[in-house]
Protein backbone atom coordinates (compact mmCIF):
# COMPACT_ATOMS: atom_id res chain seq x y z
CA UNK A 1 0.00 0.00 0.00
CA UNK A 2 3.33 2.27 0.21
CA UNK A 3 2.97 2.54 -3.03
CA UNK A 4 -0.19 3.58 -3.40
CA UNK A 5 0.47 6.40 -0.76
CA UNK A 6 2.97 7.84 -3.05
CA UNK A 7 1.08 7.65 -6.05
CA UNK A 8 -1.57 9.73 -4.33
CA UNK A 9 0.33 12.49 -3.03
CA UNK A 10 1.80 13.37 -6.53
CA UNK A 11 0.38 15.12 -9.38
CA UNK A 12 2.88 13.71 -11.81
CA UNK A 13 6.80 14.62 -12.65
CA UNK A 14 8.12 17.89 -14.47
CA UNK A 15 10.99 17.58 -16.89
CA UNK A 16 12.64 20.63 -18.09
CA UNK A 17 13.97 21.48 -21.50
CA UNK A 18 16.05 24.38 -22.65
CA UNK A 19 14.77 23.43 -26.32
CA UNK A 20 12.14 22.84 -28.53
CA UNK A 21 13.68 20.13 -30.45
CA UNK A 22 14.66 18.14 -27.12
CA UNK A 23 11.16 18.74 -25.83
CA UNK A 24 9.72 17.43 -29.45
CA UNK A 25 12.26 14.25 -29.21
CA UNK A 26 11.72 13.50 -25.67
CA UNK A 27 7.75 13.47 -26.19
CA UNK A 28 8.12 10.87 -28.94
CA UNK A 29 10.17 8.89 -26.51
CA UNK A 30 7.56 9.26 -24.00
CA UNK A 31 4.40 8.14 -26.01
CA UNK A 32 7.12 5.25 -27.53
CA UNK A 33 7.46 4.53 -24.01
CA UNK A 34 3.60 3.98 -23.06
CA UNK A 35 2.60 7.05 -21.64
CA UNK A 36 -0.66 8.35 -21.81
CA UNK A 37 -1.73 10.78 -19.43
CA UNK A 38 1.25 13.50 -20.53
CA UNK A 39 1.21 17.17 -21.41
CA UNK A 40 3.25 19.65 -22.67
CA UNK A 41 4.09 23.56 -21.86
CA UNK A 42 5.79 25.76 -23.94
CA UNK A 43 6.10 29.40 -24.52
CA UNK A 44 5.22 29.19 -28.57
CA UNK A 45 2.82 26.63 -30.64
CA UNK A 46 4.81 23.93 -31.66
CA UNK A 47 3.69 21.64 -34.68
CA UNK A 48 5.42 19.24 -33.95
CA UNK A 49 4.75 18.45 -30.84
CA UNK A 50 0.97 17.97 -31.53
CA UNK A 51 2.06 15.60 -33.78
CA UNK A 52 4.29 13.76 -30.76
CA UNK A 53 1.76 13.67 -28.41
CA UNK A 54 -1.42 12.96 -30.92
CA UNK A 55 -2.61 16.20 -29.22
CA UNK A 56 -5.17 16.70 -32.47
CA UNK A 57 -7.98 14.91 -31.95
CA UNK A 58 -10.66 16.74 -29.45
CA UNK A 59 -14.41 17.34 -29.94
CA UNK A 60 -14.03 21.21 -30.79
CA UNK A 61 -14.51 20.56 -34.86
CA UNK A 62 -17.44 18.64 -34.86
CA UNK A 63 -18.92 21.21 -32.09
CA UNK A 64 -17.97 24.04 -34.20
CA UNK A 65 -19.90 22.16 -37.38
CA UNK A 66 -22.72 21.25 -35.73
CA UNK A 67 -22.78 25.24 -34.60
CA UNK A 68 -22.09 26.19 -37.85
CA UNK A 69 -24.55 24.22 -39.82
CA UNK A 70 -27.37 25.09 -36.82
CA UNK A 71 -26.46 28.62 -37.84
CA UNK A 72 -26.54 27.98 -41.09
CA UNK A 73 -30.33 26.89 -41.31
CA UNK A 74 -31.75 29.46 -38.71
CA UNK A 75 -30.11 32.29 -40.73
CA UNK A 76 -31.91 31.05 -43.51
CA UNK A 77 -35.07 29.64 -42.38
CA UNK A 78 -35.36 33.31 -40.44
CA UNK A 79 -35.14 34.95 -43.47
CA UNK A 80 -37.72 32.80 -45.14
CA UNK A 81 -40.61 32.60 -42.14
CA UNK A 82 -40.21 36.08 -42.62
CA UNK A 83 -40.57 36.90 -46.64
CA UNK A 84 -42.61 33.85 -47.35
CA UNK A 85 -45.06 32.87 -44.66
CA UNK A 86 -45.41 35.94 -41.70
CA UNK A 87 -45.02 38.88 -43.81
CA UNK A 88 -44.77 38.07 -47.56
CA UNK A 89 -44.01 41.70 -49.68
CA UNK A 90 -44.00 41.73 -53.56
CA UNK A 91 -40.62 43.56 -54.07
CA UNK A 92 -40.73 44.34 -57.77
CA UNK A 93 -42.04 41.03 -58.72
CA UNK A 94 -39.47 38.78 -57.29
CA UNK A 95 -40.15 35.39 -55.89
CA UNK A 96 -41.15 36.05 -51.95
CA UNK A 97 -38.05 33.07 -51.81
CA UNK A 98 -35.18 35.12 -53.17
CA UNK A 99 -33.00 32.47 -51.81
CA UNK A 100 -29.41 34.26 -53.31
CA UNK A 101 -30.24 37.55 -51.36
CA UNK A 102 -30.97 35.37 -48.34
CA UNK A 103 -27.33 34.04 -48.64
CA UNK A 104 -25.17 37.11 -46.78
CA UNK A 105 -27.09 36.45 -43.77
CA UNK A 106 -27.40 33.14 -43.52
CA UNK A 107 -23.54 33.01 -44.08
CA UNK A 108 -23.17 35.36 -41.59
CA UNK A 109 -25.40 33.24 -38.64
CA UNK A 110 -23.02 30.09 -39.98
CA UNK A 111 -20.00 31.92 -39.01
CA UNK A 112 -21.08 33.88 -36.04
CA UNK A 113 -23.04 29.92 -34.51
CA UNK A 114 -19.61 28.12 -35.55
CA UNK A 115 -17.27 31.14 -33.74
CA UNK A 116 -19.15 31.24 -30.51
CA UNK A 117 -19.28 27.08 -30.08
CA UNK A 118 -16.29 26.85 -30.84
CA UNK A 119 -15.33 29.37 -28.41
CA UNK A 120 -17.44 28.16 -25.38
CA UNK A 121 -17.24 24.77 -26.68
CA UNK A 122 -13.32 24.94 -26.10
CA UNK A 123 -13.60 26.77 -22.89
CA UNK A 124 -15.91 23.99 -21.58
CA UNK A 125 -13.75 21.10 -22.61
CA UNK A 126 -10.53 21.97 -21.36
CA UNK A 127 -12.23 23.12 -18.10
CA UNK A 128 -10.63 26.83 -18.36
CA UNK A 129 -11.37 29.04 -16.41
CA UNK A 130 -9.02 27.61 -14.00
CA UNK A 131 -8.17 29.38 -11.24
CA UNK A 132 -5.74 26.95 -9.63
CA UNK A 133 -3.66 23.57 -11.28
CA UNK A 134 -0.91 22.05 -9.54
CA UNK A 135 2.07 22.57 -12.38
CA UNK A 136 2.41 26.13 -11.31
CA UNK A 137 3.89 24.48 -7.90
CA UNK A 138 7.05 23.61 -10.15
CA UNK A 139 9.74 25.90 -9.10
CA UNK A 140 10.51 28.04 -12.64
CA UNK A 141 7.36 26.99 -14.31
CA UNK A 142 6.98 30.75 -15.18
CA UNK A 143 9.39 30.14 -17.63
CA UNK A 144 7.29 28.33 -19.46
CA UNK A 145 5.68 31.46 -20.97
CA UNK A 146 9.62 32.58 -22.04
CA UNK A 147 11.95 30.70 -22.80
CA UNK A 148 11.43 27.14 -21.43
CA UNK A 149 9.76 24.13 -22.40
CA UNK A 150 8.14 21.45 -20.18
CA UNK A 151 7.04 18.21 -20.35
CA UNK A 152 4.91 16.47 -17.87
CA UNK A 153 4.02 12.90 -16.87
CA UNK A 154 0.76 12.78 -14.92
CA UNK A 155 0.30 10.29 -11.80
CA UNK A 156 -2.77 9.07 -12.74
CA UNK A 157 -1.14 7.45 -15.94
CA UNK A 158 -0.75 3.25 -15.29
CA UNK A 159 2.55 3.43 -16.11
CA UNK A 160 3.64 5.96 -13.67
CA UNK A 161 6.06 5.09 -11.06
CA UNK A 162 8.08 7.29 -8.93
CA UNK A 163 11.49 6.34 -9.29
CA UNK A 164 11.39 4.66 -12.75
CA UNK A 165 9.81 7.06 -14.49
CA UNK A 166 12.01 9.49 -13.02
CA UNK A 167 14.40 7.47 -13.97
CA UNK A 168 13.22 7.14 -17.19
CA UNK A 169 12.88 11.45 -17.57
CA UNK A 170 16.29 11.91 -16.78
CA UNK A 171 17.67 9.28 -19.19
CA UNK A 172 15.94 12.02 -21.48
CA UNK A 173 18.59 14.70 -20.90
CA UNK A 174 16.45 17.33 -19.33
CA UNK A 175 17.72 20.25 -17.33
CA UNK A 176 16.09 19.24 -14.61
CA UNK A 177 12.97 16.70 -13.11
CA UNK A 178 10.69 17.95 -10.55
CA UNK A 179 8.20 16.53 -8.50
CA UNK A 180 4.78 18.29 -9.12
CA UNK A 181 2.66 18.45 -5.55
CA UNK A 182 -0.72 19.05 -6.12
CA UNK B 1 22.74 18.93 -47.29
CA UNK B 2 23.94 21.63 -50.81
CA UNK B 3 24.34 25.05 -49.01
CA UNK B 4 24.01 26.51 -52.27
CA UNK B 5 20.18 25.68 -52.76
CA UNK B 6 20.89 24.33 -56.03
CA UNK B 7 18.04 23.28 -58.28
CA UNK B 8 17.34 20.03 -58.67
CA UNK B 9 18.96 19.04 -61.89
CA UNK B 10 16.26 17.58 -63.73
CA UNK B 11 14.05 20.26 -63.27
CA UNK B 12 15.12 20.05 -67.11
CA UNK B 13 13.05 17.14 -67.98
CA UNK B 14 10.17 19.66 -67.45
CA UNK B 15 11.57 21.74 -69.85
CA UNK B 16 12.11 18.76 -72.26
CA UNK B 17 8.86 17.21 -71.80
CA UNK B 18 6.27 20.34 -71.80
CA UNK B 19 7.91 22.36 -74.55
CA UNK B 20 7.58 19.60 -77.30
CA UNK B 21 4.04 18.94 -75.75
CA UNK B 22 3.12 22.58 -76.38
CA UNK B 23 4.61 23.08 -79.38
CA UNK B 24 2.95 20.67 -81.33
CA UNK B 25 -0.24 21.34 -79.70
CA UNK B 26 -0.07 24.99 -80.66
CA UNK B 27 0.70 23.40 -84.16
CA UNK B 28 -2.56 21.46 -84.22
CA UNK B 29 -4.57 24.86 -82.94
CA UNK B 30 -2.80 26.83 -85.90
CA UNK B 31 -4.23 24.60 -88.65
CA UNK B 32 -7.67 24.32 -86.47
CA UNK B 33 -7.70 28.21 -86.53
CA UNK B 34 -6.93 28.56 -90.91
CA UNK B 35 -10.42 26.05 -90.98
CA UNK B 36 -12.14 27.96 -87.93
CA UNK B 37 -10.52 30.95 -87.11
CA UNK B 38 -13.36 32.65 -85.05
CA UNK B 39 -13.01 29.02 -82.92
CA UNK B 40 -9.32 29.07 -82.61
CA UNK B 41 -9.14 32.94 -81.64
CA UNK B 42 -11.59 32.54 -78.56
CA UNK B 43 -9.79 29.24 -77.71
CA UNK B 44 -6.72 31.25 -77.93
CA UNK B 45 -8.04 33.89 -75.52
CA UNK B 46 -9.17 31.33 -72.92
CA UNK B 47 -5.61 29.65 -73.07
CA UNK B 48 -3.94 33.03 -72.63
CA UNK B 49 -6.20 34.41 -69.74
CA UNK B 50 -5.25 30.86 -68.10
CA UNK B 51 -1.83 30.94 -68.19
CA UNK B 52 -1.19 34.41 -67.47
CA UNK B 53 -3.33 34.38 -64.43
CA UNK B 54 -0.37 32.02 -62.96
CA UNK B 55 1.76 34.41 -64.47
CA UNK B 56 0.59 37.64 -62.49
CA UNK B 57 -0.48 35.56 -59.52
CA UNK B 58 3.16 34.71 -59.35
CA UNK B 59 4.18 38.70 -59.23
CA UNK B 60 1.21 39.79 -57.01
CA UNK B 61 2.09 37.02 -54.72
CA UNK B 62 6.52 38.07 -54.71
CA UNK B 63 4.69 41.58 -54.08
CA UNK B 64 2.66 40.21 -51.05
CA UNK B 65 5.06 37.88 -49.26
CA UNK B 66 7.45 40.73 -49.75
CA UNK B 67 5.10 43.08 -47.59
CA UNK B 68 3.88 40.13 -45.07
CA UNK B 69 7.32 38.25 -44.66
CA UNK B 70 6.58 34.71 -43.13
CA UNK B 71 8.14 31.18 -44.11
CA UNK B 72 5.67 30.21 -46.62
CA UNK B 73 7.12 33.38 -48.45
CA UNK B 74 10.45 32.06 -48.34
CA UNK B 75 9.68 29.12 -49.25
CA UNK B 76 7.71 29.67 -52.78
CA UNK B 77 9.72 32.89 -53.42
CA UNK B 78 12.07 31.96 -56.01
CA UNK B 79 9.62 29.97 -57.56
CA UNK B 80 7.05 33.04 -57.91
CA UNK B 81 9.97 34.90 -59.01
CA UNK B 82 10.31 32.65 -61.65
CA UNK B 83 6.79 33.05 -62.83
CA UNK B 84 7.30 36.55 -62.66
CA UNK B 85 10.19 36.52 -65.21
CA UNK B 86 8.03 35.05 -67.96
CA UNK B 87 6.21 37.89 -68.11
CA UNK B 88 8.02 38.84 -71.45
CA UNK B 89 7.13 35.50 -73.25
CA UNK B 90 3.48 36.61 -72.23
CA UNK B 91 4.08 39.76 -73.89
CA UNK B 92 4.96 37.61 -77.04
CA UNK B 93 1.44 35.53 -76.94
CA UNK B 94 -0.99 38.46 -76.90
CA UNK B 95 0.08 39.39 -79.89
CA UNK B 96 -2.09 36.68 -81.71
CA UNK B 97 -5.14 37.95 -79.49
CA UNK B 98 -4.37 40.99 -80.75
CA UNK B 99 -4.46 39.60 -84.57
CA UNK B 100 -8.02 38.49 -83.52
CA UNK B 101 -9.56 41.34 -82.46
CA UNK B 102 -12.32 41.21 -84.87
CA UNK B 103 -12.84 37.82 -84.11
CA UNK B 104 -13.31 38.30 -80.70
CA UNK B 105 -14.74 41.82 -80.15
CA UNK B 106 -17.96 43.00 -82.06
CA UNK B 107 -16.98 46.75 -81.15
CA UNK B 108 -14.06 46.69 -83.94
CA UNK B 109 -16.90 45.84 -86.14
CA UNK B 110 -18.03 49.47 -88.07
CA UNK B 111 -21.25 48.15 -88.55
CA UNK B 112 -21.84 47.60 -84.96
CA UNK B 113 -20.28 50.93 -84.11
CA UNK B 114 -22.59 52.72 -86.75
CA UNK B 115 -26.00 50.81 -85.77
CA UNK B 116 -25.49 50.21 -81.73
CA UNK B 117 -25.75 54.03 -79.54
CA UNK B 118 -24.20 52.00 -76.81
CA UNK B 119 -20.75 50.68 -78.59
CA UNK B 120 -20.80 54.24 -80.20
CA UNK B 121 -20.75 56.05 -77.09
CA UNK B 122 -17.73 53.86 -76.07
CA UNK B 123 -15.95 54.18 -79.42
CA UNK B 124 -13.72 56.53 -77.35
CA UNK B 125 -12.24 53.85 -74.90
CA UNK B 126 -13.19 50.47 -77.09
CA UNK B 127 -11.29 50.81 -80.42
CA UNK B 128 -8.48 49.15 -81.84
CA UNK B 129 -5.35 51.79 -81.27
CA UNK B 130 -6.20 52.07 -77.18
CA UNK B 131 -6.51 48.60 -77.18
CA UNK B 132 -3.16 47.46 -78.67
CA UNK B 133 -1.58 50.72 -76.48
CA UNK B 134 -3.08 50.37 -73.46
CA UNK B 135 -1.87 46.75 -73.75
CA UNK B 136 1.55 47.76 -74.43
CA UNK B 137 0.85 50.20 -71.15
CA UNK B 138 0.30 47.20 -69.05
CA UNK B 139 3.10 44.59 -70.16
CA UNK B 140 5.15 48.10 -69.90
CA UNK B 141 4.47 48.27 -66.15
CA UNK B 142 4.42 44.30 -65.41
CA UNK B 143 7.63 43.95 -66.97
CA UNK B 144 8.96 47.28 -65.18
CA UNK B 145 7.90 45.74 -61.55
CA UNK B 146 8.99 42.38 -62.39
CA UNK B 147 12.23 43.32 -63.53
CA UNK B 148 13.15 45.61 -60.47
CA UNK B 149 11.63 42.47 -58.09
CA UNK B 150 14.06 40.30 -59.59
CA UNK B 151 17.40 42.04 -59.82
CA UNK B 152 17.19 43.67 -56.05
CA UNK B 153 16.31 39.97 -54.76
CA UNK B 154 19.33 38.36 -56.76
CA UNK B 155 21.32 41.97 -55.09
CA UNK B 156 19.97 40.93 -52.03
CA UNK B 157 21.31 37.43 -52.53
CA UNK B 158 25.17 38.91 -53.37
CA UNK B 159 25.05 41.70 -50.44
CA UNK B 160 22.69 40.83 -47.82
CA UNK B 161 22.66 44.28 -47.35
CA UNK B 162 19.23 45.16 -45.02
CA UNK B 163 18.57 48.14 -47.23
CA UNK B 164 18.03 45.71 -49.96
CA UNK B 165 15.12 44.30 -48.54
CA UNK B 166 13.49 47.68 -47.78
CA UNK B 167 13.58 49.08 -51.03
CA UNK B 168 12.04 45.73 -52.11
CA UNK B 169 9.50 46.35 -49.92
CA UNK B 170 8.78 50.09 -51.18
CA UNK B 171 8.87 48.55 -54.94
CA UNK B 172 5.86 45.85 -53.76
CA UNK B 173 4.09 48.33 -52.35
CA UNK B 174 3.60 50.45 -54.91
CA UNK B 175 4.22 47.60 -57.70
CA UNK B 176 0.50 46.11 -55.93
CA UNK B 177 -1.47 49.36 -56.37
CA UNK B 178 -0.11 48.97 -60.29
CA UNK B 179 -0.70 45.71 -60.64
CA UNK B 180 -4.82 46.52 -59.10
CA UNK B 181 -5.38 49.28 -61.93
CA UNK B 182 -3.75 48.00 -64.58
CA UNK B 183 -5.15 44.50 -64.20
CA UNK B 184 -8.70 45.99 -63.71
CA UNK B 185 -8.64 47.51 -67.35
CA UNK B 186 -6.77 44.80 -68.86
CA UNK B 187 -10.11 42.64 -67.96
CA UNK B 188 -11.88 45.00 -68.90
CA UNK B 189 -10.24 44.71 -72.18
CA UNK B 190 -9.66 41.28 -72.80
CA UNK B 191 -12.75 39.84 -71.31
CA UNK B 192 -15.50 42.23 -70.28
CA UNK B 193 -15.98 43.83 -73.80
CA UNK B 194 -16.61 40.32 -75.32
CA UNK B 195 -19.77 41.56 -74.46
CA UNK B 196 -19.45 45.48 -74.56
CA UNK B 197 -22.83 46.40 -72.75
CA UNK B 198 -21.95 44.66 -70.25
CA UNK B 199 -20.26 46.34 -67.33
CA UNK B 200 -19.21 45.38 -64.01
CA UNK B 201 -16.90 47.29 -61.07
CA UNK B 202 -15.93 44.42 -59.15
CA UNK B 203 -14.59 42.03 -62.17
CA UNK B 204 -10.97 42.94 -61.80
CA UNK B 205 -11.41 42.21 -58.34
CA UNK B 206 -12.51 38.84 -58.97
CA UNK B 207 -9.85 38.19 -61.07
CA UNK B 208 -7.23 39.36 -58.93
CA UNK B 209 -8.72 36.81 -56.88
CA UNK B 210 -8.91 34.50 -59.15
CA UNK B 211 -4.95 35.14 -60.30
CA UNK B 212 -3.99 34.54 -56.48
CA UNK B 213 -5.39 31.63 -56.19
CA UNK B 214 -3.86 30.69 -59.72
CA UNK B 215 -0.81 31.54 -58.22
CA UNK B 216 -0.82 29.63 -54.94
CA UNK B 217 -2.38 26.35 -56.75
CA UNK B 218 0.89 26.89 -59.33
CA UNK B 219 3.35 26.97 -56.74
CA UNK B 220 2.55 24.10 -54.14
CA UNK B 221 1.83 21.86 -57.15
CA UNK B 222 5.39 22.47 -57.97
CA UNK B 223 6.50 22.28 -54.67
CA UNK B 224 5.35 18.52 -54.81
CA UNK B 225 7.67 18.00 -57.54
CA UNK B 226 10.33 19.84 -56.03
CA UNK B 227 10.00 18.37 -52.52
CA UNK B 228 10.63 14.92 -53.93
CA UNK B 229 13.82 15.86 -54.77
CA UNK B 230 16.56 18.07 -52.34
CA UNK B 231 17.15 20.37 -50.90
CA UNK B 232 13.56 20.99 -50.25
CA UNK B 233 13.03 17.08 -49.70
CA UNK B 234 14.68 18.09 -46.16
CA UNK B 235 14.07 21.64 -45.76
CA UNK B 236 10.20 21.87 -46.36
CA UNK B 237 7.78 21.60 -43.19
CA UNK B 238 4.26 20.10 -42.42
CA UNK B 239 3.90 23.64 -40.90
CA UNK B 240 4.73 25.57 -44.39
CA UNK B 241 2.50 23.70 -46.57
CA UNK B 242 -0.70 24.15 -43.64
CA UNK B 243 0.64 28.06 -43.94
CA UNK B 244 0.15 27.88 -48.00
CA UNK B 245 -2.92 25.33 -47.84
CA UNK B 246 -4.46 28.13 -45.07
CA UNK B 247 -3.75 31.23 -47.86
CA UNK B 248 -4.99 29.45 -50.79
CA UNK B 249 -8.19 28.34 -48.92
CA UNK B 250 -8.10 32.14 -48.41
CA UNK B 251 -8.05 32.91 -52.17
CA UNK B 252 -10.90 29.86 -52.60
CA UNK B 253 -13.34 31.99 -50.22
CA UNK B 254 -11.94 35.84 -51.90
CA UNK B 255 -12.83 34.68 -55.55
CA UNK B 256 -16.27 33.19 -54.00
CA UNK B 257 -17.23 36.11 -51.83
CA UNK B 258 -16.45 38.62 -54.97
CA UNK B 259 -18.19 36.53 -57.70
CA UNK B 260 -20.99 36.02 -55.75
CA UNK B 261 -20.97 39.96 -54.60
CA UNK B 262 -21.76 40.20 -58.40
CA UNK B 263 -24.18 37.85 -59.19
CA UNK B 264 -25.92 38.98 -56.23
CA UNK B 265 -25.86 42.87 -56.92
CA UNK B 266 -27.10 41.84 -60.85
CA UNK B 267 -29.74 39.64 -59.14
CA UNK B 268 -31.32 42.54 -57.22
CA UNK B 269 -31.17 45.24 -59.35
CA UNK B 270 -32.74 42.96 -62.28
CA UNK B 271 -31.18 46.15 -64.90
CA UNK B 272 -31.08 44.95 -68.74
CA UNK B 273 -27.53 46.31 -68.75
CA UNK B 274 -25.99 44.22 -66.06
CA UNK B 275 -28.23 41.02 -66.55
CA UNK B 276 -27.23 40.56 -70.21
CA UNK B 277 -24.20 38.77 -68.55
CA UNK B 278 -25.44 36.04 -66.20
CA UNK B 279 -28.93 35.29 -68.56
CA UNK B 280 -26.86 33.55 -71.86
CA UNK B 281 -25.03 31.71 -69.01
CA UNK B 282 -27.66 30.79 -67.21
CA UNK B 283 -29.63 29.06 -70.17
CA UNK B 284 -28.49 26.35 -73.05
CA UNK B 285 -26.64 24.15 -70.99
CA UNK B 286 -24.41 26.97 -69.61
CA UNK B 287 -26.01 26.68 -66.49
CA UNK B 288 -24.29 23.19 -65.93
CA UNK B 289 -20.85 25.16 -65.99
CA UNK B 290 -21.94 27.27 -63.79
CA UNK B 291 -23.10 24.76 -60.83
CA UNK B 292 -19.69 22.82 -61.21
CA UNK B 293 -17.66 25.77 -60.91
CA UNK B 294 -20.20 26.40 -57.53
CA UNK B 295 -18.66 22.70 -56.86
CA UNK B 296 -15.66 22.41 -57.54
CA UNK B 297 -14.20 25.98 -57.35
CA UNK B 298 -15.58 26.80 -54.19
CA UNK B 299 -17.52 23.80 -51.94
CA UNK B 300 -15.61 21.06 -52.50
CA UNK B 301 -12.07 22.85 -52.32
CA UNK B 302 -13.57 24.78 -49.13
CA UNK B 303 -14.66 21.79 -47.10
CA UNK B 304 -11.14 20.00 -48.05
CA UNK B 305 -9.04 22.93 -47.30
CA UNK B 306 -10.50 23.09 -43.61
CA UNK B 307 -8.83 19.53 -43.02
CA UNK B 308 -5.37 19.83 -41.42
CA UNK B 309 -4.93 16.24 -42.50
CA UNK B 310 -5.27 17.32 -46.08
CA UNK B 311 -3.41 20.18 -46.17
CA UNK B 312 0.26 19.10 -44.22
CA UNK B 313 0.29 15.89 -46.87
CA UNK B 314 1.90 17.14 -49.76
CA UNK B 315 0.75 14.32 -52.02
CA UNK B 316 -3.06 15.85 -50.77
CA UNK B 317 -2.19 19.62 -51.26
CA UNK B 318 -0.73 18.84 -54.19
CA UNK B 319 -3.42 17.03 -55.85
CA UNK B 320 -5.85 19.29 -54.88
CA UNK B 321 -4.05 22.05 -55.82
CA UNK B 322 -3.74 20.97 -59.44
CA UNK B 323 -7.77 20.19 -59.67
CA UNK B 324 -7.90 23.88 -58.73
CA UNK B 325 -5.84 24.50 -61.64
CA UNK B 326 -8.15 22.82 -63.82
CA UNK B 327 -11.08 24.81 -62.46
CA UNK B 328 -9.34 28.01 -63.30
CA UNK B 329 -9.69 26.93 -66.44
CA UNK B 330 -13.49 26.07 -66.03
CA UNK B 331 -14.03 29.87 -64.96
CA UNK B 332 -12.12 31.25 -67.76
CA UNK B 333 -13.89 28.96 -70.00
CA UNK B 334 -17.41 30.04 -68.38
CA UNK B 335 -16.16 33.59 -69.17
CA UNK B 336 -14.74 33.62 -73.06
CA UNK B 337 -17.12 30.22 -74.73
CA UNK B 338 -21.07 31.64 -73.85
CA UNK B 339 -19.82 34.81 -75.65
CA UNK B 340 -19.62 33.10 -79.04
CA UNK B 341 -21.85 30.30 -78.90
CA UNK B 342 -25.10 30.22 -77.86
CA UNK B 343 -25.50 26.69 -77.02
CA UNK B 344 -22.91 24.88 -74.37
CA UNK B 345 -20.29 24.35 -76.63
CA UNK B 346 -16.96 22.92 -75.95
CA UNK B 347 -14.05 22.55 -78.72
CA UNK B 348 -11.38 20.73 -79.02
CA UNK B 349 -9.19 24.07 -79.16
CA UNK B 350 -10.51 25.16 -76.03
CA UNK B 351 -8.59 22.29 -74.09
CA UNK B 352 -5.94 22.12 -76.69
CA UNK B 353 -5.10 25.81 -76.77
CA UNK B 354 -4.62 25.80 -72.69
CA UNK B 355 -2.39 22.73 -72.95
CA UNK B 356 -0.42 23.99 -75.46
CA UNK B 357 0.92 27.65 -74.15
CA UNK B 358 0.81 25.79 -70.60
CA UNK B 359 3.27 23.72 -72.07
CA UNK B 360 5.52 26.17 -73.44
CA UNK B 361 4.88 28.20 -70.24
CA UNK B 362 6.03 25.41 -68.31
CA UNK B 363 8.96 24.77 -70.04
CA UNK B 364 10.22 28.62 -69.85
CA UNK B 365 9.60 28.46 -66.43
CA UNK B 366 11.17 25.34 -65.76
CA UNK B 367 14.23 26.90 -67.61
CA UNK B 368 14.19 30.30 -66.11
CA UNK B 369 14.25 28.91 -62.71
CA UNK B 370 17.25 27.17 -62.89
CA UNK B 371 19.44 29.97 -63.43
CA UNK B 372 19.18 31.29 -59.17
CA UNK B 373 19.82 29.03 -56.70
CA UNK B 374 16.12 27.71 -54.62
CA UNK B 375 15.67 29.79 -52.21
CA UNK B 376 16.34 33.42 -51.31
CA UNK B 377 20.33 33.24 -49.44
CA UNK B 378 20.48 36.49 -47.58
CA UNK B 379 16.68 36.19 -46.63
CA UNK B 380 16.62 37.32 -43.11
CA UNK B 381 14.04 34.93 -42.39
CA UNK B 382 15.59 32.29 -44.49
CA UNK B 383 17.42 30.86 -41.22
CA UNK B 384 13.79 30.78 -39.19
CA UNK B 385 12.09 28.94 -42.03
CA UNK B 386 14.55 26.15 -42.25
CA UNK B 387 14.55 25.79 -38.14
CA UNK B 388 10.76 24.70 -38.87
CA UNK B 389 12.61 22.17 -41.60
CA UNK B 390 14.72 20.83 -38.81
CA UNK B 391 12.34 20.21 -36.37
CA UNK B 392 9.81 18.53 -39.25
CA UNK B 393 12.96 15.60 -39.98
CA UNK B 394 13.16 15.04 -36.05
Amino acid sequence: MHGQDTKSSLYGLMAEFEEAGALVAAAHRVREAGYEHVDAFTPVPIEELHEALDLHRNEVPLIALIGGITGCLVGFFLQYWISVIAYPINVGGRPFNSWPSFIPVTFELTILFAALTSAFGMLALNGLPMPYHPVFNVPGFERATTDRFFLCIEAKDEQFDRDGTRAFLESLHPREVTDVVP
Amino acid sequence: MPTEYSVPSDVQQITRRALPIGVVLLAACAVGGYFNPDQFFHSYLLAYIFVLNITLGCLALVMVQHLSGGNWGVMTRRLLEAGSRTIPLMAVLFIPVALGIHSLYVWSHPDVVASDINVREKAAYLNQTAFIVRAVVYFICWWAVAHFLNKWSLEQDRTGDPAVGRKLQRLSGGGLVLYGITMTFAVTDWLMSLQPHWYSTIFGMIFMAGQGLSGFSFVIAALWWLAKREPLKSLLSSRQLIDLGNLMLAFVILWTYTSFSQFLLIWVGNLPEEIVFYLPRFRHGWQAVGILLVLFHFAVPFLLLLHRSIKGKLARIGALAIALVAFRWLDIYWLVAPAEHVNLHLSWMDIAAPLALGGIWLATWARTLQGRPLLPLRDPQLAQALQYGHHASH
